[in-house]
């Protein structure tokens, strides 16, 4: 197979550009340009062309096969990041033989192939790639360094175990298999479905972390949301003015917050309005107001009557507290007055629902897990029925576990047959 | 000079169903086989049917095959194996007289016109590709356009007893090694498994009163769709176990086993290991239950079912005397293993034509399978594909959705095989579907189309068709109100739907008892159409959801993959696969499931690529 090689940090300026180099040859290849460090370990290396003609000071590292992230052998080379000096390195290796630019995602597909990765890793990569703050960052790497996968194996585990002790009773019954299966393979799918329920429980609120929070900035016309909004968001993204029922749409602006993606919705006021078009950004409003994970309620005076009912998780402030002597629970938007301690606040809110542990993050997981979860619910009523109806027990575990095979990859009836005849001595 | 449409080699259970299939189909057929009294014996234990073992028998029998009917003219202990489990996963079951059963098989072939050839097959014939015929030892010339070779274990048989090793296709016979050489010279490349049978116990020294007895069932079930009830006396087996000083025998002397001394390299079947096997596998396990089960009606000749054995003669008197019953017993044949070639399934279509040249078809042991059942329904499933290639009929179509016949071709030829194969209800996805009660209304049509099934059964068959289905409309016509399901003991909620006969029964604890008393006329049908309707059912919303599974398979296959399909750019495909779909471009998925090779997890793959390419689109 081809050597592949490819710049692996972004293009364009910048201080330092990795060119990453993987295959069987890769060692091979790369003497042709400088002498290598021992694996394991950075050397600083001048890097020669064929012509001896220096290309750059870079440092050098090199990875053994099987312990690299395509699974091949590797060596990087970290360059001073000037187009020229990356643009002749990438030349002189297109000359090699057997050396070749790889093909989008081709070090991803490596890795696949070489065991190094699973499907659901590969997904977490490419999010880690894409990942906008630290905690979509965290989340990602909880899924690369195999977690997610470790829970899949576990659930499988158990579910061949039952599966295989639904099929000893029924095609080997007339031979010694004991009479009371059933108990485990409750517990087995007890164990399983509970064990999903709570992932799936954590990764509605996980899910946030891809796709971003919603804080929501609610009040009545003209209180100063939009001033607010622009203060949080730092450049003037709403139209703000005196005049009531400004914002008639709801703005959007997404910020990284203590390393949360939070999109802030600056809302049109919540009153009644002649005008149409407000009044449709009026209920539009409500709508976003009700699906925000937070909301920040500005109001004129201290307990006056909120159009909305407060959550545990909403703040209010006072508003204009440049205009205010006190400056308790008071924020200003025109003066920063209170901003950060309010952001502060929210990042704090928004923490509390961030899991900390294994979750689902992909719709495909998301979507086959609580498959899953339910007819393992059915596996459940039907086994505790009397008499047991195996053969639709079974066929429920089937449904659950091809559920799962969309999640993890499959278990074929040839490894429930392999647990079967490792458990029991049959033949008669 | 003899010229044949078809010569079977083989006289085994895969080579007589392949011969009267053939004969059915009014080919010109020749059987060659080494000794003609052996034509139909039971070589191993003397059953047929049994789970998953028994759909292939009704399967076959639906298909107007030799089996069910041999078995239930010799069957002397009728057994419905999983009675107390649900109707998909019962199989019917028998033990047959040994030489009844022979007789009759031999019967139903003396009644088809075909030529009867004794001698060894040493060598294919072939032109240009195509098989010619075969050659036999003596130098004789058989010559046909098809062969269907069915050698069970004489192919380079190997008996084993201890460390005596005999070439044997069975004991006391010849095995066929010629052939093998010939055939490797053609470029096959043969495996070896291994099989076992238990020593053979004299019945009149067995203590029978310290025994528990099983006796056959009260209410018979018969393998075949035409057969009423046993046509012999039914008998009881007894149940006897091994206990710890049989244990402490066969590990003391487990160097002198074949298997354990390192004799042995063929393959054995996990699910019918020797009785070394499950005291070494399973040494936690104090005792293993043995069934004596009697060989016939007039022979005293015991089959000891759960001890097969490679032990040497005396080590095996030993450990038999030391059982509970068997104090005194007499063996009269020695158990032994036998080790034979096998070709790779793999290597063969879905009729079991063989790769090795046109026109040579593989059916039962060969093919790295173990059973009767399973070389039956192989023999005719090559007897078809002989059919289909000479006569162009119109071929049966075995899939996994309609047949365990589908479930073990697509096995065989799919995934090959790694030790012998054997047929399990959980190896058929679709079982709550594939019932041994409905394999006639499952294939009986098609095989009349296929001109396999005779007038007699057709007829049969549809009377009984007629039947059901005027008994599945008497059951549409009705009507129920929950007040109405209530007087007649059903529980229903008070929904205000009504409800029809069917829907009425797939409520658990819902019988025809409880629907007669709302519609009388239920009485007048027969209680197989009634209990028929019933299984029916019981099942149905799962065979919906099955339907619906299958359906969005379908459907996935039908998707389009847009020309210029980027693979190379599709996560989690290996370069194999995208070097094998870049080559031949497939306009779909179904297309590209049909390419050699690419795997479900590759379609998968590209599917998820497809869809979330055109969700961007969108989107």
């Amino acid at each position: 197979m081809d050597s592949i090689f490819a710049q692996a940090t972004a293009t364009g300026r910048a201080g330092v550009s990795v060119i990453r180099l993987s295959g069987a040859q890769a060692f091979d290849i790369a003497r042709i340009f400088c002498n290598l460090p021992q694996v394991g370990l950075t050397g600083l290396r001048a890097v020669r062309g064929r012509d001896g003609a220096l290309i750059d000071q870079a440092l050098v590292l090199c990875f053994e096969q099987g312990a690299s992230f395509t699974g091949e052998r590797v060596v990087e080379f970290q360059v001073h990041g000037g187009l020229a000096t990356v643009a002749k390195l990438l030349s002189e290796l297109s000359e090699q033989e057997g050396c070749r630019l790889a093909e989008p995602g081709e070090f991803t597909r490596r890795a696949l192939e070489n065991g190094q990765l699973d499907l659901n890793q590969v997904e977490a990569l490419s999010d880690l790639i894409d990942a906008e703050t630290e905690s979509q960052r965290q989340q990602a790497i909880r899924v690369l360094d195999g977690r997610f996968g470790d829970a899949g194996e576990m659930w499988r585990g158990k579910l061949l175990r039952a599966a295989a002790l639904l099929e000893a009773s029924i095609d080997f019954s007339d031979e010694e298999i004991p009479d009371d299966l059933s108990v485990e393979v409750i517990s087995l799918v007890e164990e399983t479905r509970a064990s999903i329920a709570a992932i799936l429980e954590r990764s509605m609120m996980a899910s946030k972390i891809r796709t971003g929070f919603t804080v929501a900035i609610i009040g009545a016309p003209n209180v100063g949301k939009s001033t607010l909004f622009n203060a949080i968001v730092g450049r003037q993204a709403a139209i703000t003015s005196d005049v009531a029922g400004t914002t008639r749409d709801v703005i959007e602006c997404r910020v990284d917050l203590q390393g949360l993606a939070v999109s802030f919705l600056d809302t049109a006021g919540l009153r009644e309005s002649e005008d149409e078009i407000e009044n449709l950004g009026i209920s539009r409003a409500y709508e976003m107001a009700a699906a925000a994970d937070v909301r920040v309620f500005l109001v004129e005076e201290v307990g006056e009557p909120l159009p909305i009912a407060l959550r545990d998780e909403d703040i209010v402030r006072l508003n204009k507290g440049d205009e205010r002597s006190s400056d308790v629970g008071t924020v200003s938007g025109k003066n920063g007055e209170g901003v950060s301690e309010l952001l502060s606040l929210i990042a704090e809110r928004l923490m509390v629902k961030t899991p900390q542990d294994v979750v689902a993050i992909r719709e495909r997981q998301i979507t086959g897990l609580r498959a899953a979860e339910s007819f393992l619910g059915r596996v459940l009523e039907l086994i505790q029925a009397d008499p047991l109806p195996f053969e639709l027990a079974s066929q429920e575990l089937y449904f659950a576990l091809s559920e799962l095979d969309f999640v993890f990859g499959r278990i074929d009836i040839e490894s429930v047959l392999d647990e079967i005849f490792s458990s029991f001595c049959l033949g008669k | 000079m003899k010229h044949f449409d078809v010569v079977v080699v083989g006289g085994g259970h895969a080579g007589c169903e392949a011969l009267h299939a053939a004969c059915r189909y009014g080919l010109n057929a020749a059987l060659v086989t080494l000794d003609k009294n052996k034509v139909g014996v039971m070589s191993c234990n003397p059953a047929i049917g049994g789970l998953g073992k028994g759909h292939l028998v009704r399967e076959i029998d639906a298909l107007d095959g030799v089996m069910g009917t041999a078995a239930d003219l010799s069957g002397i202990q009728f057994r419905l194996l999983n009675r107390s489990k649900g109707p998909a996963v019962q199989g019917p079951r028998t033990q047959s007289d040994r030489q009844l059963y022979l007789q009759a098989i031999q019967a139903l072939l003396a009644q088809q016109d075909y030529t009867l050839i004794e001698g060894e097959a040493a060598a294919l014939m072939s032109n240009a590709g195509s098989v010619t015929g075969v050659r036999l030892a003596d130098g004789s010339e058989v010559h046909a356009r098809s062969v269907i070779l069915t050698a069970g274990t004489f192919m380079r048989g190997t008996i084993h007893i201890g460390d005596k090793r005999v070439s044997a296709g069975r004991m006391g016979e010849k095995a066929a090694d010629e052939l093998s050489l010939q055939m490797e010279s053609l470029g096959a490349v043969f495996g070896r498994l291994k099989t076992g049978t238990p020593p053979r116990l004299n019945g009149d020294t067995i203590d029978w009163s310290q025994l528990e007895l099983q006796p056959a069932d009260c209410d018979p079930v018969m393998l075949s769709f035409l057969s009423k009830g046993p046509a012999v006396q039914q008998v009881s087996c007894g149940i006897t176990h091994t206990n710890s000083h049989t244990h402490d025998i066969i590990r003391q002397n487990i160097g002198k086993s074949a298997m354990y001394g390192g004799h042995i390299e063929g393959v054995g079947p996990r699910y019918c290991p020797s009785i070394e096997d499950k005291i070494t596998r399973f040494a936690d396990k104090s005792s293993h239950q043995v069934f004596l089960e009697p060989e016939g009606l007039t022979t005293n000749c015991v089959y000891p079912n759960g001890i097969s054995t490679s032990l040497p003669d005396d080590v095996q008197e030993a450990y038999v005397r030391s059982i509970q019953g068997l104090e005194n017993v007499e063996i009269q044949q020695p158990g032994y293993a036998i080790e034979y070639d096998f070709l790779n399934p793999q290597g063969l279509s879905s009729d079991l034509e063989s790769n090795l040249m046109g026109g040579l078809f593989l059916a039962g042991q060969i093919n790295g399978t173990t059973g009767y059942e399973e070389a039956a329904a192989q023999g005719l499933v090559a007897a078809i594909g002989v059919a289909k290639r000479l006569k162009g009929v119109c071929p049966i179509t075995f899939d996994r959705s309609t047949s365990y016949i589908g479930v073990m071709i697509d096995d065989l030829t799919t995934r090959g095989a790694t030790e012998p194969y054997r047929m399990f209800t959980s190896r058929a996805e679709f079982r709550l579907k594939l019932r041994a009660d409905n394999a006639d209304q499952r294939l009986t049509e098609q095989g009349h189309t296929s001109g396999l099934v005779s007038g007699q059964r057709y007829g049969v068959y549809q009377e009984k068709v007629k039947r059901l289905d005027q008994c599945r409309s008497l059951l549409s016509s009705m009507s129920v109100s929950p007040n109405q399901a209530r007087q007649v003991g059903i529980d229903l909620g008070l929904d205000g739907r009504r409800r029809n006969g069917h829907e009425l029964l797939s409520i658990p604890g819902v019988t025809i008892a409880n629907l007669a008393d709302l519609t009388p006329r239920l009485v007048e049908f027969d209680t197989e159409s009634l209990d028929q309707v019933a299984r029916e059912a019981l099942y149905v919303t799962y065979i919906e959801r099955q339907g619906r599974d299958i359906e969005a398979l379908a459907r996935d296959l039908s998707v389009k993959i847009p020309n210029g399909f980027h693979y190379a750019g599709v996560a989690g495909l290996s370069s194999e696969m995208i070097a094998k779909l870049s080559a031949a471009r497939p306009a779909s998925l179904g297309a590209a499931k049909n390419i050699e090779g690419v795997t479900p997890a590759a379609l998968t793959a590209v599917l998820v690529s497809i869809k979330s390419q055109s969700l961007k689109n969108t989107g």
